[in-house]
């Protein structure tokens, strides 16, 4: 077949189907040169990339003021930290990444990741906070920006984790008070908002803890953001427990295993690996929803383009690029991590029976 | 198959099970008796009193907007069930239109058109990877900020128009008419429904958000019939519209109910996000009352409250539309 003919034929297979599907084609690519020379203009070709609010406004949203980005960026991505130390969350945010992504990469052996995360966590902590190694001390209400953002979804997936696995085994435990109690904690978070945790972790916490042990907000966010994804991640686990056939159980009490023994050699192992994608859904879904505690006034991502952006009256007009610029930074976090996982689905990380 | 029968328990064994469990209740009870204690104590220091009494009271705040009629001398009682109107009134349209919505998209992804194939899945990809809360607020500036003056409304059909301060309808009622219809003014739109830039961004938001979620249900539900059954259908000569209708559609439903009404009932969660843009419902309200009159146990026990018996009549309903739907299937 010549390559004209194979070209006909793709397109005929692809795009021109049959009369429904023609007319479908065409109006799409109509669509698309109506609106694309528009969207094109607005976003490069008039658009402003100066930090310069003057032309921003001449501009008059003909074109986008990407200007924006490049005058407040520092605070949207750092937040109120100190503009003179902002190479530390810088630091921090890369380490942390870094070892997060080597984690998925996973060509370090079980031993070389467990130091690197215990590495890469104090590091983190002490390049924040400061106060050793010459560091200046800065306070977590003034951390904000990505690096916070970070933060409480990795320490959110890092602490619900075993969580999780405990209200799992819980749940299908032997003791019925106990069955009953993982239930009731799950059932509950999940029938109730986030928001709700947070404003429970947010103005509760301070009144049931005792006076001596007031902890900052940034903790009892994080904690509400623990028991919130713990919930649906001990579900996720619950079904890959349930998911393993009786037979490895059999053959674990055979080997002369003891419940306890089977359950954390022979049958924990598979069922966490093969929910392997179903737990990165959840960490996308914590990295996402890190968003709402701007609403117990912690300054992550959202909250702190709102600080760069809502009061000065110069640039408040252009949150939209604004919006855009971040909600870029959170697409490719979630895309990653989604197209990770559907990696390892079709690498056959499923559950090794054999 | 082989189905493992436990030994029957040893007396010993169902012992310590028993002693074991009211271990578990006599430590439960010690840790609550002294958070309540310490709570106690603590709310004594502070002078925070407690009780439900301040929901008789007066609310002392307005309300933006409310499908209930609703003024600040009304209960605080009241203002929450004006909130949860709020929340019914975003929620159940945003159901709709996410349903219909995310089910031509799913569909399309499906499609053998590769454009519209595409099309679909930059959709659900770019939708579903940003967070509610900033889809929100995009939103809400867009419409509140962006969006030209009432004096210079778009208009998008006849009596239909666009502005900074909302989308004006024509509506039932009005004076000397069947038709209220909305009429541009020099400085105003009058007349016809309006709805405020807050509950158009959170409707939108909602809407388009959780139609993303849906699509993929939705295309999950249809991929999991077998390819067999869809070879079957056309070799009995059925025509494409009837493969779906007869075939199809009845053994999707049964996959694509349950998570569906998982979506449903995370949108009436999310649409608590309202309280970012300042739309009035239940967690807005709740919130407004806490801070009015300190109470906050009791308002943040009532939004779980309201939440949890939500969850538990949908997922009532789940059950009652799965068994229904199965006998629909069954029957054709």
């Amino acid at each position: 077949m010549n390559r004209a003919a194979s070209v006909q034929n793709w397109l005929r297979h692809n795009l021109f189907p049959d009369a429904f599907s023609s007319a479908t084609t065409l109006l799409l690519v109509a669509a698309a040169l109506w609106w694309l020379p528009g969207l094109i203009d607005w976003m490069l070709l008039q658009a402003v990339f100066r930090a310069d609010a003057g032309a921003c406004h001449a501009a008059s949203h003909a074109g986008a003021c990407w200007g924006v980005v490049a005058e407040k960026y520092r605070i949207i991505l750092f937040g109120r930290y100190p503009y003179e130390e902002q190479w530390r969350p810088l630091l921090a945010t890369a380490l942390l990444l870094l070892v997060i992504v080597a984690s998925g990469r996973r060509r370090l052996t079980h031993r070389a990741l467990i130091a690197a995360w215990a590495l890469a966590l104090p590091a983190f902590f002490i390049l924040m906070g400061g106060g050793r190694f010459g560091l200046s001390p800065v306070g977590s209400d003034q951390w904000g920006g990505f690096p916070l953002t970070l933060l409480l979804a990795t320490m959110g997936m890092l602490l619900a984790f075993p969580l999780a696995i405990l209200v799992a085994l819980g749940r299908l435990s032997r003791l019925s008070l106990l069955r009953t109690l993982c239930a009731a904690y799950v059932e509950l978070v999940r029938g109730v908002p986030l928001i709700s945790v947070l404003f429970l972790a947010s103005f509760l916490f301070p009144i049931i803890l005792p006076q001596g042990l007031s902890i900052d907000v940034l903790l009892r966010v994080q904690a509400g953001i623990v028991l919130f994804a713990a919930a649906y991640l001990s579900e996720t686990i619950r079904g890959g427990l349930l998911a393993i056939p009786a037979g490895q159980h059999d053959a674990a009490a055979a080997l002369g295993l003891g419940r306890w023994q089977a359950m954390r050699w022979i049958i924990l192992p598979q069922a966490l690996r093969a929910v392997i994608p179903s737990m990165m859904n959840s960490a996308v879904s914590v990295f996402k929803d890190t968003s709402l505690v701007t609403v117990v006034s912690l300054y992550e991502l959202t909250g702190s383009l709102s600080l760069a952006l809502a009061g000065d009256p110069e640039w408040r007009s252009f949150q939209l690029e604004g919006y855009l610029f971040i909600g870029l930074i959170y697409w490719i976090g979630c895309h990653s991590m989604s197209r990770f996982s559907r990696g390892l689905e079709d690498a056959g990380i499923q559950p090794a029976m054999r | 198959m082989h189905v493992a029968v436990p030994p029957a328990p040893t007396f010993a064994k169902r012992w310590r099970s028993i002693g074991l469990q009211v271990l578990i209740a006599a430590l439960l009870l010690a840790a609550v008796w002294w958070l309540l204690d310490v709570t106690a104590a603590n709310m004594r220091e502070r002078g925070i009193r407690s009780g439900f009494d301040f929901l008789l009271e007066p609310a002392g705040f307005g309300i933006g907007e409310s499908l209930l009629p609703f003024d600040s001398t009304d209960s605080a009682l009241w203002a929450l069930a004006a909130g949860l109107a709020n929340t019914l009134r975003v929620a159940l349209p945003a159901i709709l239109i996410s349903t219909v919505l995310g089910t031509l998209v799913g569909l399309g992804r499906l499609s053998p058109n590769l454009l519209l194939r595409k099309l679909c899945a930059a959709y659900v990809e770019a939708l579903r990877n940003v967070p509610l809360l900033l889809q929100l607020l995009a939103w809400y500036f867009v419409v509140a900020d962006l969006l030209p003056a009432a004096s210079e409304a778009l208009q998008l059909a006849p009596h239909v128009f666009l502005s900074k301060s909302g989308l004006s309808l024509p509506w039932l009622g009005g004076e000397g008419g069947l038709l209220d219809l909305p009429q541009r003014g020099a400085m105003n739109i009058s007349g016809g429904a309006a709805l405020t830039p807050e509950y158009l961004a959170l409707l939108l938001g909602l809407s388009l958000y959780t139609a993303a979620y849906v699509a993929e249900t939705v295309r999950a539900g249809i991929e999991a019939v077998p390819r067999g059954q869809t070879d079957a259908a056309l070799a009995l000569g059925l025509t494409r519209l009837q493969l779906f209708r007869l075939v199809l559609l009845p053994q999707a439903l049964r996959a694509i109910i349950p998570p569906l009404t998982n979506q449903h009932l995370s949108l009436t969660k999310n649409a608590s996000l309202a309280v970012a843009i300042g739309y009035p419902d239940l967690v807005s309200v709740a919130n407004t009352t806490l801070n009015q009159s300190g109470r906050a146990a009791e308002c943040i026990a009532l939004i779980m409250a309201v939440y949890l018996i939500l969850s538990l009549l949908t997922a009532w309903l789940s059950t009652w539309l799965e068994r229904r739907s199965g006998r629909w299937a069954d029957r054709s």
